[in-house]
């Protein structure tokens, strides 16, 4: 039941946001605020209270579960299952809802109420994704996030661009995912149909599809309707369109959650859904998804080296990165799928820290272009250092936890594919150059204009250390978090290495 | 010969057509257009409220079949008629020629589609159906100073008159090879191998049907009389006469085997993917909203044209869900237009810039527009969501990959539409305030918008009891 009330509690916030607008223009902020820790709250004490050896075997798979009848005229259930991934990535999205309630404080000034009615709803509908094991019930969040996201982009995108770009970005995005929606719908369909003429029962149950008996012809396809609506959704590239614009476009709020969870969602779609609903497949198709994985490394970094826009640059990069995700996921190795969890965490703490930065900056300079700065570090007190740490955190630097990510998706892949390694570990070094030329040409460098700009106020100290201390921690003793994982990712890991295909068609 | 409980199972129609009697008969005594509306509704609920009474009794009258279909026909006729005589009472309320007669029409309307619904037999089909489309002439050209509602009104008229003679021409041709005009019968006759001269008759059937139903090729009388027609007018074009027509085109293709025929089904499949692609994209850039939900209307009649196709069991409980949740979300659309315009001018405010903004200032309405909006294009957790999970699991179900296909690339397509209506409702643009008639609204009317809104809703995220009943009542139709 409290997994029920995880998914609710978002919802019911985000109506009370709207309606206490009436009562003051701080009020919907503070709900917000405090909807989020709670969603916070509840996960830290699930996970400090739980016991994460212990499940993932025959008889308790989960390490919480609720189901009841939704629809029993398909066999559909709302069924809600809890596992070490799905802790941390709720525990994830309540702590970057919070900072992104906290970034727009000051940034979203109109229409307040409505704005966290958005934001909490689109924050609700992931949790849903993370929790949801019905396949069904996982389509509905999954299209349930994209409607507010939709209208955080168009009503509150940025006025600095010219009024019709920022609805386009948003129409381009929401177009996208939900065409890629679709097509998992119909594999899904497709998926359920072809498990009743065999078995005669008609179910969403993500256990009874498990051992679903698919005809070979069929079950690529299924696997491909799966892996596109994850593919736009990560980005992996030749499906990436929507997302520089959606970032470029988006208020930080929204870049945060964007950045931060709902492309994780794609991964952890890939872990929870492709590959274990298709072991066989998508081991065939690990060779091109490690090509494309290796392909949005380098093609991220190499336009993020070329941007004006700072949120582009960063949307570029995270292109990049999600590119190390995806050849982790399908590298079938536990150290790379591990590292992969690992830099999706730091991934979300770096690009969110990075988004209100130049939310931050764009509050006091009014720009998001880079030619119009330069010579910032003597001119704002403390948030260069903080931007200097967090590019740093972006372009791996050791004792970061994005250092530790990237080195065991790197490590864990070498042996299935080496040749991947080797091209994606230029990415790292496209990944230093982009950094530092952003570091460069915004804040050292001649001084464009004179004079002396605010520093960070409490609130933006807060979010600052909270996200510095948090990289740190999970770089330095990560231990605690693969204890977490540990035995979500071994039986992935483990599907891969019963097929008859070995993986690692590229060396 | 009629029997007593052939009457009750009649009972809903008989209600409608004294309803309509009554309004006549109160008209020429004394015009009253608060007494006429109270009387239609009135009129239309005890129909609706007679509906399990008249379902309960075993009635066979002859030329008509109540069954499941039927029912759920019904059912969905009267809860639409119901909904649009609520909202024409304020929508005709500052329209200053004669008002009651709009009713009467409507009564008419709803009485063929009651009919039409039930019909077992090419002659009580054929009545009906110019019972329904009769008024709608009259209704659609009420407003018949204004030119673009005259406009409206003769170009139905002429084309619907051109689609009657195909459809003449059809039942002629059938009736002379078989010798049948009993839909039972008439399956029997063409159950053997099918001649050049019964697929004809069976293919102008369709075009004639397929008119009233604004599939394309046959569609170019749909943006104009969605456009010029008075809004409840439009709404009975989009509700009742739609639904009723499809339910008896789904029940000719299931009774009688010509249908089933190879090329027959592909001319449909054909006709389903063009309306598809060509109603979602006629509508991209419409500025006009009432045009752009004619066109969307196109795309959702070829999206439930699959359940033609597919058939079985599973497509009657398709058509019945998507019908139900397609109308609800219709309803939604066009209350808001009803609501917003005034008719003092004769126009409707049915240009997309009337809507501009229009959250800040009536937030509800907005809210109902954006969740019509978001149903008509299928988004979870609205009604639309389940009726397009419907259409695409039969699609899947019946290996027919070309329309699921097709119902994927259409349903992206309009999805940019709807979203364009969605984004203005939001748009703040100081100086382009539109004054909108909301004074005088009665209580009824907004109650009648809350009801769509919630029902909207509720089937997009507790949908079974009414599934369930829709499975029930397409395992109870007799033609399978």
């Amino acid at each position: 039941m409290i997994l029920f009330w995880l998914i609710l509690i978002p919802f019911l916030g985000g109506m009370l946001c709207w309606h206490s607008e009436r009562w003051g223009e701080q009020a919907p902020r503070w709900i917000a605020l405090a909807t989020m820790l709670f969603v916070l709250a509840v996960s830290v004490v699930l996970w400090a209270g739980g016991d994460f050896s212990a499940y993932g075997t025959g008889e308790r798979p989960w390490l919480l579960e609720w189901r009841v009848p939704w629809i029993p005229r398909f066999g559909i259930e709302i069924h809600l299952a809890l596992d070490g991934l799905s802790l941390i990535l709720i525990a994830l999205t309540g702590f970057l809802g919070a900072l992104a309630v906290l970034c727009s404080w000051k940034e979203i000034v109109e229409r307040v109420g409505f704005f966290h009615l958005n934001l909490l709803f689109v924050l609700g509908g992931v949790v849903g994704v993370f929790l949801a094991l019905d396949l069904l019930l996982f389509f509905l969040f999954w299209e349930v996030m994209l409607v507010p996201m939709y209208f955080l982009i168009a009503l509150w995108g940025h006025s600095g661009s010219p009024g019709q770009t920022r609805i386009r970005a948003a129409t381009r995005f929401f177009i996208y995912t939900q065409a890629s929606g679709l097509l998992m719908l119909v594999a899904i369909l497709a998926l359920v149909f072809v498990h009743y003429t065999s078995s005669g029962e008609i179910t969403f149950s993500y256990d009874a599809l498990l051992n679903a008996d698919v005809p070979d012809n069929l079950s690529f396809w299924i696997m491909l309707g799966f892996f596109i609506a994850f593919a736009v959704k990560l980005p992996v590239v030749p499906f990436h369109g929507w997302l520089p614009d959606a970032h470029a476009q988006a208020p930080t709020a929204g870049s945060v959650d964007l950045a931060g969870i709902l492309l994780k969602t794609a991964a952890y779609g890939m872990l929870r859904f492709a590959i274990p609903l298709f072991p066989e497949q998508s081991q065939a198709f690990a060779p091109v998804a490690m090509a494309l994985g290796v392909v949005g490394i380098i093609y991220g970094a190499v336009l993020a080296c070329g941007q004006q826009d700072i949120k582009r640059l960063i949307a570029y990069a995270s292109i990049s990165h999600m590119g190390f995700v995806l050849i982790a996921v399908y590298s079938g190795s536990e150290l790379a799928i591990q590292g992969a969890i690992v830099l999706m965490v730091a991934h979300a703490f770096s690009s969110a820290a990075l988004f209100i930065l130049s939310g931050q900056l764009f509050e006091r300079i009014h720009t998001r272009d880079m030619r119009r700065m330069g010579g910032l570090w003597g001119r704002i007190p403390v948030l260069p250092g903080v931007t200097l740490f967090f590019l740093a955190a972006s372009l791996g630097m050791p004792a970061t936890a994005n250092f530790l990510g990237e080195f065991m998706v790197l490590f864990g892949t070498f042996r299935s594919a080496p040749v991947v390694v080797v091209i994606a570990s230029a990415g790292l070094v496209l990944g230093a150059i982009y950094s530092l030329l952003m570091m460069q040409r915004v804040h050292f460098g001649r001084e464009q204009q004179p004079g002396l700009l605010a520093g960070p106020d409490v609130r933006e100290y807060g979010m600052m250390l909270a996200l510095i201390g948090l990289t740190l921690a999970v770089g330095l003793n990560p231990q605690p978090l693969l204890d977490t994982t540990a035995s979500m990712v071994r039986p992935v890991a483990d599907l891969f290495m019963a097929g008859p295909v070995r993986a690692g068609g590229m060396n | 010969m009629l029997t007593l409980i052939d009457l009750v199972g009649l009972l809903p129609l008989l209600i409608v057509a004294s309803t309509a009697v009554l309004v006549m008969l109160g008209v020429a005594w004394r015009r009253h257009h608060g007494g006429t509306a109270a009387v239609t509704v009135s009129g239309l609920a005890l129909a609706l409220a007679s509906l399990p009474l008249a379902s309960a009794a075993p009635s066979s009258p002859p030329l008509m079949i109540f069954d499941g279909l039927a029912l759920m026909g019904s059912a969905l006729v009267l809860v639409s008629g119901l909904f649009i005589a609520v909202m024409s009472h304020g929508y005709l309320a500052g329209y200053r020629g004669p008002r009651e007669e709009f009713y009467l029409l409507l009564l008419c309307a709803v009485t063929g589609a009651l009919g039409l619904v039930a019909s077992n037999h090419l002659a009580t089909l054929f009545i009906s159906l110019e019972l329904l489309s009769m008024p709608l002439y009259g209704m659609v050209a009420y407003s018949f100073r204004t030119e673009r509602s005259l406009e409206a009104g003769i170009k139905y008229l002429i084309l619907s008159a051109a689609a009657t003679a195909f459809l003449l021409f059809g039942m002629a041709l059938i009736y002379a090879r078989t010798g049948h005009l009993e839909l039972t019968a008439l399956a029997a006759g063409v159950a053997g191998s099918p001649d050049p001269w019964i697929l004809g008759g069976a293919a102008l059937l369709l075009v004639g049907l397929g008119f009233k139903l604004s599939i394309i090729p046959f569609h170019q009388w749909t943006p104009d009389v969605y456009q010029g027609g008075l809004a409840p007018a439009t709404t009975v074009v989009a509700t009742v006469s739609k639904l009723a027509v499809f339910l008896v085109l789904l029940r000719l293709v299931l009774v009688a085997p010509v249908f089933g025929s190879g090329w027959l089904l592909g001319l449909i499949s054909l006709l389903a993917l063009l309306s598809m692609f060509g109603g979602n994209l006629l509508a991209l850039f419409q500025p006009d909203l009432k045009r752009l939900l004619g066109y969307s209307s196109i795309a959702h009649m070829g999206y439930l044209l699959v359940a033609v196709i597919v058939g079985g069991p599973l497509a009657l409980e398709t058509t019945g869900v998507y019908l139900f949740t397609y109308i609800v979300a219709t309803m939604g659309a066009f209350g808001v237009i009803m609501h917003v315009s005034g008719t003092g001018s004769g126009e409707d405010a049915s240009g997309l810039h009337h809507y501009r903004g229009l959250f800040w200032h009536s937030p509800w309405l907005a809210a109902l527009l954006t969740l019509s909006m978001l149903s008509l294009a299928g988004i979870p957790l609205t009604a639309g969501f389940f009726g397009k999970f419907y259409i695409i699991a039969l699609g899947v179900e019946g290996s027919r990959w070309w329309l699921v296909g097709g119902i994927v690339i259409g349903s992206v397509i309009g999805l940019f539409y709807y979203l364009r209506v969605i984004v203005t409702l939001y748009l703040r643009e100081p100086g382009m305030q539109q004054a909108v008639a909301d004074a005088g609204r009665g209580r009824v009317e907004k109650l009648a918008l809350l009801i769509v809104a919630v029902s909207i809703l509720l089937l997009g995220i507790y949908p079974v009891p009414f599934i369930d009943w829709v499975a029930g009542l397409a395992w109870a139709a007799r033609l399978l």
